[in-house]
């Protein structure tokens, strides 16, 4: 029996091959089912009314009228659920000195957010539901809203949670090596200041949840389109005081997730408690503007950050302050201040200068939370390193590749601890860099650039590095105190015909997990592809697990399937061996068959094995009782995260009479560890190089002064249009975590962690002749124009 | 959101639709392409009692050269005028235009009437109406009319069209021997309306300027034609000191608002830019719907 690692060529080879994704014509062809597609006997459907102000004291409701119009069954308060449901609080105890206060599913006594969810009125349809907000009378008293950064932090500032103290939810400091010494004569200190816009995710199927209550069992069904359902297996029966047990959460099909479907929504609480109310299946499915003013946004940071370097452009060191702006409070139950600590944990990360010092605030304000979204900190960390880079190295007249060439960690350097504790195993900065520089033809870019800038087309060229946390060990949340898993189980059984199922805890909402974990079973097993049905996503059947966040699906969810079918393999091959009167060592298993493992000759069929166990077991030596299913569990050891590395380069025209910027080219290299799909890499890499665009370019959540979102529907708020994409080039290197047998590392995030730098290092380059440079994302015409000194 | 319920009725000619707006006992709109109302309609921007449905109207269809003038129903579907062999030859600037008006599928069911009876200030359409010296063809309660396209936008989703009237066809001269056009826009991504935008046509007598109408949209509360620009063209030869003295004089001509995405200045200075390069585009060697085709 074979356990070795991949052999690309052996006859079962199916990890490291494009194998098509085996839902994707299902989901082409509108049979997706999402939770919008269900339809449940008797269900209801739920509306909100919503907070208009940002800050304002509730003095007082009237449901009278609403809960008398044609089809309401049920008008609930923030008072009525609190009865049903206890509150929650955004705090991890890892995050030392961090405060938020409890949060309930509606309103108590006061709004911190404009378009938070006051009443629900749960009606026979959306549209009856929807005619009886409009008359629930709901008189408020406005309070001063806290909406700008600074503002939070003033003195005098209004407290959104009074009982804290103060607006400062966490502080954090990090202080390495000697920064003063670093920037004391310096050949060249270069302090910007950097601002990030917020934005969120807008998945394709926006936030919907069913739950369906069934007081006679005291059982709850929850459909939900989520990426985690044992975490919210877990709250709702603790929140709700059920029996986990009882407590079933399914997550269908999924469109699209991105950080933003794995946090407690205010509505989803509600909607739990109404079904508990009202004894039936309740429907709430967020339509567009809801999904703006109640998902979590990400970003809005303001950062200060200055960097000191030698003459011969060696960084001596980087200080950095960074401000973060929350919502009213942090997010239940990963924290609001992951974003920002993982922000100042990254600055810097490629390289390796020791002295370091960071400073992080994170405050509340009168908009809705923010929490973790696709690349989480990544983005903002490396737009502000390698914008330091580039500006260093062009004040010593060094090229951009060769800055970058002379301070990254270098591979005698592995194991290396960078100066904010992060781990790395190992990375692959070097063959990067020189692969990206062949791919994009840099010498060939410059002449042209040079050629075009005669002309006066201003063309830049930016280039930015990464390193990327994935596969999350407990260290993340667990020993803060959350209940999420960094575990995860697989259970995989034969049919009677040799086909196999595996119902595993890591789920699917568009990234491919199904497939790629059907690759590594079959080719543990050597069947087809097609003989594997992979099930996720219901905590009633699959096993408990962390599911899909943080870049884990493919390390943690992949070497779980690997383990869990080798451990079926050894079982089949023990029975055959038992059948075929043969040693277990000298058996392997390829193209559904038994075969013997030097000659490859087929011995027997799955198919046969288990049709004699299943249906013959009598003709099997009476103590052989052959185990055809295999519960597999899997938890990372090791180091606590596996990092991940890359560069991105991205070439850009900016238009300096109208401040439009075309998006010319990106191409990116990256090394996520053993490649298992390199197609499903390279499109989870160009998904996220495009939200990392967006992020540059269009997308951003604008607020009036007195917090009201003011481009809350897709007409306003720009997402990235294929229209505008450019063709983006993907090259790897392939180093594997030796963590694991597979090897594989997360990949869904490193398009989106350094997209965004590298735009904003193109953009710099084009305008740099101008004398000018921009330090804000998104660059929207009329930020390029204002730097450009029109207007 | 779910619109709130109302009263539905289809009818397939002018006058049953003035007759169901003559019993309508409350208020009422029209359904033409949809692309602008059902949007409306479901995010309870408005919430009518009665919609009535003029989509099938036969006589609002069809486009034809009738006595020198092209006779374009208010039904005629934007991307109908991307395939129209008629718009080609006789109003190609129409077909300019109508690429840049959202999406394939938006353009599939939206019509120009819509567009211009909606008189949204960032549409295309009636820009170009300005520049092409429509006339509109109007029904209403009180009989037939036709009224200039210049006058006819006042305002913001204002124009000269009754409570009731229904917009029925568009009448454009017939592009003419000596005629060229040009349109462009300043998008953030295709399929945007415009930050800024611009229709030109005007008649070219040997290398100078004949006559020209310059139409701005996303310019001001309406489409507006810059006349002051236009005077200083007109009877010229398009130098870079003409172009210049053009760009110069929308600062009289524009009036330009302030939104998300620009200040009023920067938009009046996006305005100069844009401006400039449609002027390019329009006296460049393209004799017939000049621009980009
Ligand atoms: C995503 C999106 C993007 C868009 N982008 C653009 C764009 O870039 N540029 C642009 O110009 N438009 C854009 N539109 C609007 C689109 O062009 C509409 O089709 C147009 O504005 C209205 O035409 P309609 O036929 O759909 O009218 P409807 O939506 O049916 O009606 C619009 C209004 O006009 C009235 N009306 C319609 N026809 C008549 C008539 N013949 N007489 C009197 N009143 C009438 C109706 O009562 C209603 O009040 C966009 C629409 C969408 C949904």
């Amino acid at each position: 029996m074979s356990l070795s690692p991949h052999k690309p060529d052996s006859p079962n080879a199916l990890i490291g091959r494009s194998v098509a994704r085996p839902n994707a014509k299902r989901l082409l062809a509108g049979r997706g089912r999402y939770v919008t597609d269900i339809q449940l006997p008797r269900m209801l459907h739920a509306a909100f009314v919503r907070s208009p102000y940002a800050h304002a004291n509730i003095v007082s409701i009237d449901t009278s009228c609403a809960a008398t119009m044609r089809g309401v069954c049920l008008v609930a308060t923030g008072e009525d659920l609190a009865k049903l449901c206890k509150p929650w609080v955004g705090t991890l105890d890892h995050f030392a000195g961090m405060k938020s206060p409890p949060q309930l599913p509606l309103a108590v006594g006061k709004v911190v957010w404009a378009g938070q969810a006051v009443v629900a009125v749960v009606a026979g349809t959306r549209a009856q539901a929807e005619d009886a907000i409009e008359h629930v009378a709901i008189e408020f008293e406005e309070l001063e809203p806290v909406i700008d950064i600074d503002a939070a932090r003033a003195i005098d500032a209004t407290l959104i949670n009074p009982d804290l103290g103060s607006n400062v939810a966490f502080h954090a400091k990090i202080e390495s090596g000697n920064v003063e010494d670093a920037f004391r004569d310096a050949a060249a200190v270069i302090e910007k200041a950097y601002l990030f816009g917020r934005h969120t995710a807008v998945t394709l199927e926006p936030r919907a949840i069913i739950a369906d209550y069934d007081p006679t069992e005291e059982r709850l069904t929850v459909h939900h389109s989520t990426q985690t359902p044992y975490q919210f297996q877990d709250l709702y029966s603790r929140h709700y005081g059920l029996r986990e047990a009882r407590v079933r959460v399914v997550a269908p099909d999924v469109g699209g997730s991105f950080g933003m479907k794995l946090h407690v929504y205010h509505e989803d609480m509600a909607v739990v408690g109404l079904s508990i109310m009202s004894g039936r299946p309740v429907k709430f499915v967020a339509d567009r503007i809801e999904s703006f003013v109640s998902d979590i946004h990400a970003r809005d940071h303001r950062i200060k950050a200055r960097i000191a370097v030698e003459a011969d452009g060696i960084i001596r060191g980087m200080d950095v302050d960074d401000v973060t702006a929350v919502g009213p409070f942090s997010t239940y139950p990963r924290t609001s201040v992951v974003e920002g600590n993982q922000v100042v944990r990254l600055i810097g990360a490629p390289y390796r200068f020791r002295n370091y010092r960071a400073n992080l605030d994170v405050v509340f304000q009168n908009k809705v939370q923010t929490s973790q979204y696709r690349a989480v900190g990544h983005p903002i960390a490396f737009a502000v390193t390698e914008a330091l880079v580039d500006s260093a190295a062009r004040k010593l007249g060094i090229d951009p590749f060769e800055m970058r060439r002379r301070n990254i960690v270098t591979q005698d350097m592995y194991p290396y601890t960078s100066p904010t504790g992060y781990k790395f195993e190992r990375l692959s900065h070097e063959a990067c860099l020189d692969k990206l520089h062949a791919l994009m033809d840099y010498p060939r870019l410059r002449r042209e650039q040079a050629e075009f800038r005669r002309r006066g087309i201003h063309r830049g060229i930016g280039i930015a590095m990464f390193v990327e946390i994935t596969n999350p060990s407990p260290a993340f949340y667990g020993v803060g105190g959350a209940r999420i898993s960094a575990q995860d189980g697989a259970v995989v059984k034969v049919t009677p015909s040799g086909e196999v199922h595996c119902l595993i805890s890591v789920g699917e909402h568009g990234q491919g997990t199904e497939t790629i974990v059907g690759q590594i079973i079959a080719e543990q097993l050597g069947i087809p592809m097609d003989a594997v049905r992979v099930f996720t996503g219901d905590t009633d059947i699959t096993p408990h697990g962390g599911a899909n966040w943080a870049c884990r699906g493919a390390g943690i969810g992949g070497e779980t399937a690997l383990q869990a079918g080798r451990a079926l393999k050894r079982n089949l091959l023990a029975v055959a061996a038992i059948i075929l009167q043969a040693r277990l060592e000298d058996l392997d298993m390829r193209d559904g068959e038994v075969v013997d493992a030097a000659t490859g000759i087929p011995r027997i069929s799955l198919a046969e094995i288990a049709r004699i166990c299943y249906f013959r077991s009598d003709t099997l030596p009476r103590d052989v009782t052959p185990q055809l299913s295999v519960a597999h569990h899997y938890s990372p050891k090791g180091y606590p995260f596996a990092f991940t590395n890359g560069v991105q380069a991205c070439h850009v025209e900016v238009d300096v009479e109208t401040g439009f910027v075309k998006i010319l080219k990106v191409w990116v290299v990256e090394d996520c560890g053993r490649i298992i799909n390199p197609m499903l890499v390279e499109e989870q890499v160009r998904g996220g190089v495009v939200q990392g665009l967006g992020a540059a370019f269009f997308e951003e959540c604008l607020y009036s002064d007195n917090g009201q979102l003011r481009n809350g529907s897709l007409a306003d708020y720009l997402v990235p249009m294929a229209g505008e994409m450019p063709d983006i080039e993907i090259a790897h290197v392939e180093t594997p975590t030796l963590d694991t047998e597979l090897g594989a590392k997360g990949c869904g995030e490193a398009g989106t962690a350094a997209a965004s730098a590298a735009a904003m290092n193109a953009v710099n380059d084009a305008i740099a002749p101008l004398g000018v440079s921009v330090s804000q994302i998104p660059m929207t015409p009329q930020r390029l124009l204002r730097v450009l000194g029109y207007a | 959101m779910k619109a709130r319920a109302f009263d539905y009725v289809r009818v397939s000619t002018i006058d049953d639709a003035l007759a169901a707006c003559a019993r309508a006992s409350g208020d009422f709109c029209y359904l033409a392409g949809g692309q602008s109302v059902v949007p409306s309609l479901s995010l309870r921007l408005q919430a009518p009692q009665l919609v009535i449905d003029i989509s099938r109207i036969k006589e609002m269809r069809g486009i034809a050269l009738i006595d020198g003038a092209l006779r374009i129903g208010a039904l005629t579907r934007h991307a109908e005028m991307l395939i129209s062999p008629e718009i080609a030859r006789h109003a190609p600037l129409l077909r300019l235009a109508a690429p840049h008006i959202a999406h394939p599928a938006i353009r599939n069911k939206g019509t120009i009437g819509g567009s211009i009876a909606l008189a949204d200030p960032a549409a295309e359409f009636p820009a170009v109406v300005l520049a092409l010296d429509a006339e509109l063809e109007i029904a209403g309660p009180d009989g037939r009319r036709r009224a200039k396209a210049d006058g006819f936008f006042k305002g913001i989703y204002e124009t000269g069209l009754e409570p009731g009237e229904i917009l029925t066809a568009i009448i454009v001269p017939q592009f003419g021997e000596n005629d060229r056009c040009a349109f462009d826009e300043l998008a953030r991504r295709h399929g945007d309306y415009a930050l800024v935008g611009c229709a030109i046509q005007g008649r070219f007598a040997g290398n100078d300027v004949e006559a020209i109408r310059i139409a701005f949209l996303s310019a001001g509360p309406t489409q507006k034609r810059a006349r002051n620009a236009e005077v200083v063209i007109t009877g010229h030869r398009l130098s870079p000191k003409t172009i210049a003295d053009a760009q110069s004089a929308l600062e009289l001509d524009l009036d330009p608002t302030e939104d998300e995405q620009t200040t009023a200045t920067m938009r009046l200075h996006l305005a100069r830019v844009l401006l400039g390069r449609v002027l390019g585009q329009f006296s460049c060697d393209s004799p017939r719907g000049g621009g980009r085709a």
